[in-house]
């Protein structure tokens, strides 16, 4: 019997719930040993409008689901990453990882799922007010998410880096676009095709792959983005995109300086760096003659 | 308004084509055991009493009956549990767990509301709408919880208390549990929870799930019996807390047995709920708050809207509405889900009941009830209403824990409030208005742990449930069900 011929995966960009190539047609190669991987798209600024402009139209759905439907999609996503969990740790181990660590990457990936989906209907209670203001007035301060949130995942932490990237900005109900590893995009489109296959709605989260240093600058430009999530090792590209994140005001939160690596992510903070607060005024009948007996 | 009162006529053309839940893939036990330890164990005195279908009273199960020493082995084993593997669990680990039970629950979730329906009485549209989904989501909430609790106690180091003894009323057997076992859980806690007499079923269920979820042994205990078997928990040297749901009576009971004790406790008693409807409200909207505030599981709700305090310049157009609205309700078979009303749950509450529709009459109220006819068999009590209340009546003061309504009428704002407030209990109350700042007065001036207005009888894991006065102290859901379970010294 002939040996059986192995199916190669074809790894393709993430927009709106589907898996086009990039529409500029350009690929890299990636190699490992000389021996090539995979051909990764590199993705354009075209590509970046179409994630951004699915990312929006994602959004109202998105928010307005209650945050314990949102707990439970984001619950479903650590479901079907420990079903997989070989395809990943087949990846890391392509790009570098050993074993062992890449064993503990995907149990500290999918347990960061779990602790963020947590989150989705408790940040209100820790975060939000009820103000005690002079006038008779009932007054309140609850978190909203901002709307569109594009990300740039670190580059070294492929996995791990990516989900604790994007799982703190989609919980609150912002959608996402992120930019991949450049060096190590392999896990980034598979766990495209985990999410994609968990309850999570067509553009909540995109994904593109390409050179970083062509595309972000497309996201801290474009009109239409609330917020940008850094992780960037590239000064000049950093101070580049807070410039440019001005020209909308886009809020910018520097994840990097939360060390992703370690359980102290873990925190609720995170999450409110990507929420907007809002406070809602109410008038109460004000009767002078009501007493408050008990 | 023209003061002629016109009516709906009712002469059988109202009636639904039966549409009853298949049973046919349920199969009960014929009897059911202790779970302690992470085991169905047989009682040690061998005795067991009947489980019966209130809707025909045919014997559905026999529930194994907790003594002295199976209460004693229960508590040792979740004393062990605490002791060992679980109080030395890692937070995010015992999320999963819980995780686990919430998935399994939803899972289950047609097979449970089949049986809390032919158990309990309550109407299939009713568990399988209300009590199962809000049991999933309660264990799904608290999961959450379990590894952030630094951050809902800023400066304090919360610890688990250690083995709570949790004891638990009919009327929503399984969320009752859910309500309990969850929060008791994510605080690292362990259980020993007995569930109510006529309904132990779905609790024994909910211990098979747990095994599913391979939660450790000993780390939840869900042991059978009646009022004797509640005491021994209460009473158990080594249980640290008592959770109770049910009535102030027995609430005061257990309070003064642990009083000189260092047990905490959590007690959520009964009420004698107002709904208010003001002449502005929407008023169409408003009596179907009322009903489903009064008539929502056979007013076997301990926030029931019982009292109904109607603005005198609309009082005749909210009663008709009321009177039309009651006779298009449908009592019978609960598992039949056009069912509105289901069976009473037991010979013993229907007897209260009945005895509270009497001296309602007996004391000057006139009655009014909807006109339908009673399944044969079972226990039954058509939806009844009482006008011309005053506040001295029976039924406008006691809990009566079934589907009866006492309406009641005001002029001014004061009055009602006065008048809602006018009762030993405070657990909940409902506004009716759709003047904002009325709705955000009342709320600041009724003496109730929940204020629901424009809506009644609401629930969510997020949300603290609880009362003032008599009918309980601490809160379950939300934030605040996290710290009755917590040292925070």
């Amino acid at each position: 019997m002939s040996k059986r011929i192995k199916i190669l995966k074809t790894y393709k960009i993430f927009i709106d719930g589907k898996f086009p190539r990039t529409e500029s047609g350009r690929y890299t190669q990636l190699k490992k040993d000389n021996i090539p991987l995979a051909n990764v798209c590199l993705s354009s600024k075209k590509d970046i409008k179409n994630a951004v402009l699915s990312a929006r139209n994602a959004f109202e759905s998105w928010s307005n689901k209650s945050a314990y439907n949102r707990s439970q999609v984001l619950y479903r996503i650590a479901e079907m990453l420990e079903g997989n969990k070989n395809q990943f740790l087949e990846e890391l181990i392509l790009q570098g990882v050993d074993s062992k660590k890449a064993i503990l990457e995907i149990d500290q990936s999918i347990d960061r799922i779990i602790y963020f989906a947590g989150w989705a209907d408790k940040i209100n209670p820790i975060f939000g007010s009820v103000n005690p203001v002079a006038s008779s007035h009932f007054n309140f301060t609850i978190l909203e998410p901002m709307g569109v949130v594009a990300i740039v995942a670190p580059e070294d932490s492929s996995l791990l880096g990516l989900i604790s990237s994007i799982i703190p900005v989609i919980v609150s109900g912002n959608t996402t676009v992120s930019i991949a590893s450049e060096k190590l995009p392999l896990c980034a489109i598979s766990l495209a095709e985990v999410i994609s296959n968990s309850d999570v709605p067509n553009g909540v989260v995109n994904i593109v792959t390409g050179e970083k240093e062509e595309l972000a600058p497309h996201l801290a430009q474009h009109m239409d983005v609330n917020a940008l999530g850094l992780n960037l090792e590239n000064k000049v590209l950093k101070d580049k995109m807070v410039f440019e994140a001005t020209n909308n005001l886009k809020r910018v939160v520097d994840i990097s300086q939360y060390n992703i690596q370690e359980s102290e992510f873990e925190a609720p903070y995170i999450v409110k760096n990507f929420m907007e607060a809002k406070t809602t005024w109410h008038p109460i009948e004000k009767d002078f003659t009501s007493s408050n007996k008990y | 308004m023209s003061s002629k009162i016109k009516s709906l006529k009712y002469n059988g053309k109202w009636d639904f084509s039966p549409s009853i839940e298949s049973i046919e893939d349920i199969s009960l036990k014929k009897e059911y055991q202790l779970f302690i330890n992470g085991q169905f164990q047989k009682p040690i005195s061998k005795k067991y009493f009947p489980s019966i279908n209130p809707s025909n009273e045919q014997q559905l199960t026999k529930i194994a009956h907790a003594e002295s020493k199976d209460v004693d082995l229960a508590v040792n084993s979740a004393r062990n549990a605490f002791n060992g593997h679980w109080g030395k669990l890692p937070a995010k680990e015992r999320a999963k767990y819980i995780y686990r039970i919430a998935r399994i629950i939803q899972e289950k979730s047609k097979e449970l509301a089949i049986v809390e329906t032919l158990d309990g009485g309550k109407p299939i549209r009713e568990s399988r709408d209300i009590d199962i989904p809000l049991a999933a989501a309660h264990f799904f909430y608290y999961a959450g919880w379990a590894d952030k609790l630094q951050y809902a106690f800023p400066n304090r180091t919360p610890k688990p208390l250690g083995v709570v003894g949790q004891i638990i009323p009919w009327n929503f057997p399984l969320m009752m549990a859910a309500w309990k076992i969850a929060p008791a859980l994510a605080t690292g806690n362990t259980v020993v929870l007995k569930p109510a007499e006529t309904t132990s079923i779905t609790a024994l269920l909910l211990a098979e799930i747990i095994q599913q979820a391979e939660l450790p042994p000993g780390v939840v205990n869900i042991i059978t019996g009646d009022g004797s078997t509640g005491e021994l928990i209460v009473n158990h040297p080594d249980v640290n807390k008592i959770a109770f749901t049910g009535s102030t009576k027995v609430g005061k009971s257990i309070m003064q047995s642990i009083s000189s004790t260092t047990k905490r406790s959590t007690m959520e008693l009964g009420g004698k709920a107002a709904n208010i409807i003001f002449e502005d409200a929407p008023l169409d909207q408003a009596v179907e708050g009322v009903i489903n505030g009064i008539y929502f599981n056979q007013g076997h709700v301990c926030c029931a809207g019982s009292r109904l305090f109607v603005q005198e310049s609309v009082y005749e157009l909210v009663l008709r509405k009321l009177k039309d609205r009651m006779q298009s309700l449908v009592v019978g078979n609960p598992l039949d889900k056009n069912t509105d009303i289901g069976a009473i749950n037991s010979k013993e509450q229907l007897s209260t009941i009945n005895k509270y529709i009497d001296l309602g009459v007996k004391e000057g109220a006139d009655i009014f009830q909807l006109n339908c006819e009673l399944p044969n068999g079972g226990y039954w009590c058509p939806p009844t209403l009482f006008t011309n209340v005053s506040q001295s009546h029976s039924i406008a003061n006691e809990e009566i824990f079934g589907p009866v309504l006492a309406v009641q009428t005001f002029r001014t704002t004061q009055e009602v409030i006065n008048k809602a407030n006018n009762t030993p209990f405070g657990l909940s109350a409902g506004v009716w208005t759709d003047k904002g700042s009325k709705a955000f007065n009342l709320a600041s001036k009724l003496k109730a742990g929940v204020i629901w207005a424009n809506t009644y009888n609401k629930f969510d894991p997020t949300s603290p449930f609880g009362g003032y006065k008599e009918s309980g102290h601490g809160r379950e859901g939300g934030l605040h069900g996290l710290s009755p379970y917590l040292n925070l010294e």
